[in-house]
């Protein structure tokens, strides 16, 4: 019973904390370029302006336009519930293990690319051509990572990773390392932040993902930017949950509600370590030009190739 | 009772060429009663198979028959692979006898299409329950020139004459592969029954003989690269229905005597086998998607995804054999399960996605995507179920195409098992190649359907089309359905497999639960409940409340006023709908990463100068390697050959009969050497 609670408070938690934490991230880049910037809490307001505002849809846009941001969202936030945070004895974590979660992005980012096209307007094909080619290079590099870290831990369910790190039987390995850098490069890419996407630009030839939904406004332009605002909690939670698990509860029973409180405090402390280096990584870096993001995700799939070869390697000496 | 039941499967083969008669004696008139009965025995036969696994598939099931060779006979046997490929055969094959009820009457000249429709579905059964090789290829070779005939039918449309001319050619090339294959597996003085054949299993480099043949014959039919440059120009040259079976179940047809031959006659392949049978299904699924991402003709498109979905289905294939000969049988069972699920799943979605593009053809006279757009808002049913078939064939949850790559990369993540060192790192380079591949359709679809159903008319056709009528939708929708069920609920098509992985892998399928009782067949878990595990229904069921509910609250708290407006299109929208993104500018990035190597792809751009009003052309030209290294060196063999080979029919009496008696005396000195 416990472990349904703590299920639901893990959902409600993910979609409260997400536009915090872009929220958090904007007023940190703002400040380090030597601007004010907003409230940390903007984007909780930005996305209730937009909800009540009245949806204004072009006229030949068909139903895959109109169901594609509440599916998009749906999944979106379905992924980052589903990875373990505070606690990892959730229900619904057996409903997918890692794999799963990346095709359930894989999912939305499909119906996304397809909403973008249905206008029928260039800007729309552009950013679905795009972000269609960024994924098709970003996906296979996820798996190689995920590929590296169940060399190690014989796993690919997030709970078990996270238990099996915890219990610190893995060290520190040089292959984890490149694992690391690799998920960490792929991560910029599937969530559009700079250097690949911009996700604050104005100049349209520059969009990928914000070309992709020009055409959505009000209530629809809402659910998606949401979506992305849970698509960049769900990879801070990622990394988090594989690379430092420390302080996810592991019991669910009654004396282990004082270690779920640790564990959420924990959670939020690493969620905004997380968003504080994305600031300083994005304020530091120029965005490339889009056909050299096919090198830099070339790069992160030969770190994480290389990774498991590393660790064969190191497993025979 | 058992017995009965390959009896009716064998009654329902016997009515499809029954059917065939009536066919050619009735002509087109007969077309909805041939059609629609095509499809009962189908579905019978399909249904007797399912029935068959889902009692166990206890001993095999073998029948002679006085036909065929007079000291070998007929001999058909039902044990679990067969089972399992019938249930393939009859799915589709009843799909896509439905649909011909309502297509037929779109086909220019139904009567070059309708007597060999139920032959080639009979031919395609009949391979499958084959049990000795005579009547195997027999039954193959009924298969080819049926299929070949049917690709024949739109023989006016220019093209067709060639792509059924290479298609016979490599056809007949395979089928010779697979003849010298049996006759190594037979042996100098072994029969020609299969059962025979395991009894007196080849060893060292004939095993290696026979394997390298069985992968050129049902290989090059399955559309391994390289040599699959034939079925490209062949599948899509077809009327739709045929193109449904020809891609969806013919080459899982060459699949089952690939896995026949592999798994069963062959017996104990090495590691090596296994390695290299793995890397060439890698190269033909990332090939095969990348080829199909620069097409623009939309059944073109579907083919070489087929070569992609083939190279899936034979990594996994190679995988379990590698996991085989280490003796890890387990996860050879799991592999090998994963594989044969995908068998399943590409012939329901892929003979969804060609009926689909059956429906688009009929609408509008097109197959150019780059003419199409905005069919959903005049095709909305086909559209919808298109979709689900794109949906399924990239490999996304929770359609059933994940479901079967879920389970190969879980063999591929216990890669590290392995103990030779060579399939280590091959393990996770083939992984790499696979989940590349997977990506790179996700592009594709996106592009398929986008540019086909998606944004506006490209052209008068397009926006005149309408729906087609139901029967034409119905079958799409059975298959869609299908797709949904086997992506949700993935553990019964594991239950149905596992008698066909016990036999072959030598050990059932891997499963675990967690103690949970519901759990058996609402998550699928191979090996061990922490190590993975997977549920598409929970995952359906959680977007969908998700998704319906979160709309619900917005429409009730916050707004639900909708407006129709002008496109925005950033402040510019130009009316013409050439602006939209076409195919060939979709892929443009992705040519532009891989083109250069694996494409040889080359632009050739006529900019004009300001001020002169010609038109600005931009041409790519993107070549299949297979032809220039492969097909163009044969063709120009045979070319040669058959110049050279035409003395040989107008010679003197003299010398045939001094050429008769040199034959004669080569093959006793061959006798007597070897014997």
């Amino acid at each position: 019973m416990l472990s349904f609670l703590l299920q639901l408070v893990q959902l409600l938690l993910v979609l409260l904390l997400a536009p915090l934490l872009t929220g958090f991230v904007r007023t940190l880049k703002a400040r380090l370029v030597g601007r004010r910037g907003p409230s940390p809490a903007q984007p909780y307001r930005d996305l209730w302006r937009l909800l009540r505002k009245e949806a204004v849809v072009a006229e030949n846009a068909s139903w895959v336009f109109r169901s594609a941001p509440s599916l998009v969202f749906a999944l979106s936030w379905l992924a980052a519930a589903l990875v373990p945070t505070f606690a990892l004895d959730l229900p619904l974590l057996r409903a997918a293990d890692l794999i799963a979660l990346v095709a359930i992005l894989g999912s939305a980012r499909f119906l996304q690319a397809l909403a973008g096209m249905d206008v029928g307007t260039s800007f729309g094909g552009i950013g679905s051509s795009r972000e269609m080619m960024i994924a098709s290079l970003a996906e296979p590099a996820i798996l190689l990572v995920i590929f590296t870290i169940s060399l190690f831990i014989h796993s690919t369910m997030l709970p078990h990773i996270a238990g099996f790190v915890l219990a610190g039987e893995v060290g520190i390995r040089v292959s984890l390392g490149l694992a690391l850098i690799a998920l960490i490069m792929v991560a910029i890419a599937e969530t559009g932040r700079i250097p690949v996407d911009n996700p604050a630009t104005h100049l349209e030839l520059t969009m990928v993902h914000e070309a992709m939904v020009l055409e959505y406004s009000g209530r629809h332009l809402a659910l998606i930017e949401a979506g992305q605002m849970v698509r960049l909690l769900f990879f801070v939670s990622l990394i988090a949950a594989i690379f430092a698990p420390w302080g996810i509860a592991e019991a669910s029973t009654a004396e282990g509600v004082g270690l779920v409180g640790i564990g959420l405090a924990l959670y939020l402390g690493k969620v905004f370590a997380g968003g504080l280096l994305l600031a300083l990584f994005e304020t530091g870096i120029a965005k490339m030009r889009v056909f050299r993001v096919s090198e830099f995700l070339a790069g992160a799939l030969l770190l994480s190739l290389l990774a498991t070869i590393f660790l064969y390697v190191s497993q025979s000496l | 009772m058992i017995d009965l039941l390959l009896v009716s499967i064998l009654a329902s083969v016997l009515a499809l060429v029954a059917l065939a008669l009536i066919a050619l004696l009735a002509g087109p008139p007969a077309g909805g009663f041939v059609y629609g009965a095509s499809a009962a025995a189908s579905a019978a036969v399909a249904a007797l198979a399912t029935l068959y696994l889902a009692a166990g598939a206890g001993t095999p099931l073998a029948l002679v028959l006085p036909l065929g060779l007079p000291w070998l006979g007929a001999h058909l046997a039902l044990d679990a692979l067969s089972a399992w490929f019938l249930v393939v055969v009859g799915t589709v094959g009843a799909a896509a006898a439905v649909y011909g009820v309502g297509y037929g009457r779109h086909t220019d000249e139904p009567a070059r299409v309708l007597p060999f429709f139920p032959i080639f579905l009979a031919a395609m059964a009949l391979v499958v329950v084959a049990a000795d090789a005579f009547t195997f290829l027999l039954s193959w070779e009924t298969m080819s020139v049926a299929s070949w005939m049917l690709v024949l039918a739109n023989h006016r449309e220019p093209g067709t004459t060639r792509a059924a001319l290479v298609y016979i050619v490599m056809a007949s090339l395979g089928t010779a592969a697979l003849l010298l294959c049996f006759g190594v597996l037979a042996g100098f003085d072994g029969s020609y029954a299969f059962a025979d054949m395991r009894a007196d299993r080849p060893e060292g480099w004939l095993a290696g003989l026979a394997i390298a043949l069985a992968l050129a014959g049902a290989g090059s039919k399955a559309g391994l690269v390289p040599l699959h440059a034939w079925l490209p120009l062949a599948h899509p040259a077809a009327p739709s229905h045929v193109s449904a079976l020809m891609s969806g179940v013919m080459t899982k047809v060459a699949i089952y005597g690939l896995v026949r031959v592999l798994f069963d006659l062959v017996g104990e392949v090495g590691w090596g086998w296994g390695a290299a049978v793995m890397l060439l299904g890698g190269i033909s699924a990332l090939l095969g998607v990348l080829y199909a991402l620069m097409q623009h003709d939309l059944k073109v498109l579907l083919a070489y995804h087929t070569v992609e979905n083939i190279g899936i289905i034979v990594a996994g294939l190679g995988l379990a054999l590698s996991f085989k000969a280490a003796g890890l049988l387990p996860l050879a069972a799991l592999a090998l399960t994963a594989a044969l699920f995908h068998v399943l799943n590409h012939g329901l979605f892929k003979g969804l996605l060609f009926l689909g593009a059956g429906n688009v053809h009929v609408a509008t006279h097109e197959r150019e995507m780059d003419d199409l757009g905005g069919l959903v808002h005049r095709m909305p049913a086909t559209a919808a179920l298109f979709l689900v078939g794109s949906i399924a064939i990239s490999a996304l949850p929770p359609f059933n195409g994940f479901a079967s790559e879920w389970l190969t990369f879980q063999a591929i993540l216990n890669g590290d098992r392995l103990p030779m060192w060579p399939l280590k790192f091959l393990v996770p380079v083939v992984g790499g190649l696979l989940a590349l591949s997977a990506a790179l359709a996700a592009a594709c679809f996106v592009k398929a359907f986008g540019v086909t159903f998606l944004g506006r008319g490209r052209s008068g056709a397009a926006m005149r089309a309408g729906e087609v009528g139901p029967a034409m939708v119905w079958p799409l929708a059975a298959l869609a359905g299908l797709c949904l069920a086997f992506g949700v609920v993935p553990t019964a098509a594991v239950a149905l497999l596992s008698p066909v992985a016990a036999a072959l892998a030598g050990a059932p399928f891997p499963t675990a639960t967690d103690g949970i009782s519901a759990a058996e067949w609402l998550f699928l878990i191979p090996l061990d409940p922490g190590r993975s595990s997977y549920s598409g229904l929970v995952v359906l069921a959680l977007v969908a409340g998700v998704s319906y509910a979160g709309v619900l609250a917005i429409h009730r708290l916050a707004s639900n006023r909708l407006r129709r407006a002008p496109a925005w299109d950033c402040g510019f929208p130009d009316a013409s709908p050439r602006t939209q993104y076409t195919s060939s500018s979709f892929a443009q990035p992705i040519r532009r990463i891989f083109g250069s190597f694996v494409f040889r792809a080359r632009e050739h751009v006529e900019m004009p100068e300001p001020g002169d009003f010609r038109p600005a052309r931009f041409e790519v030209e993107i070549k299949d390697l297979a032809w220039a290294w492969l097909y163009a060196p044969v063709e120009r063999l045979i070319a040669f050959a058959s110049l050279h080979l035409n003395q040989l029919q107008h010679m003197t009496i003299r010398r045939y009969l001094s050429w008769m008696f040199g034959a004669l005396i080569v093959l006793l000195s061959v006798v007597a050497l070897v014997g």
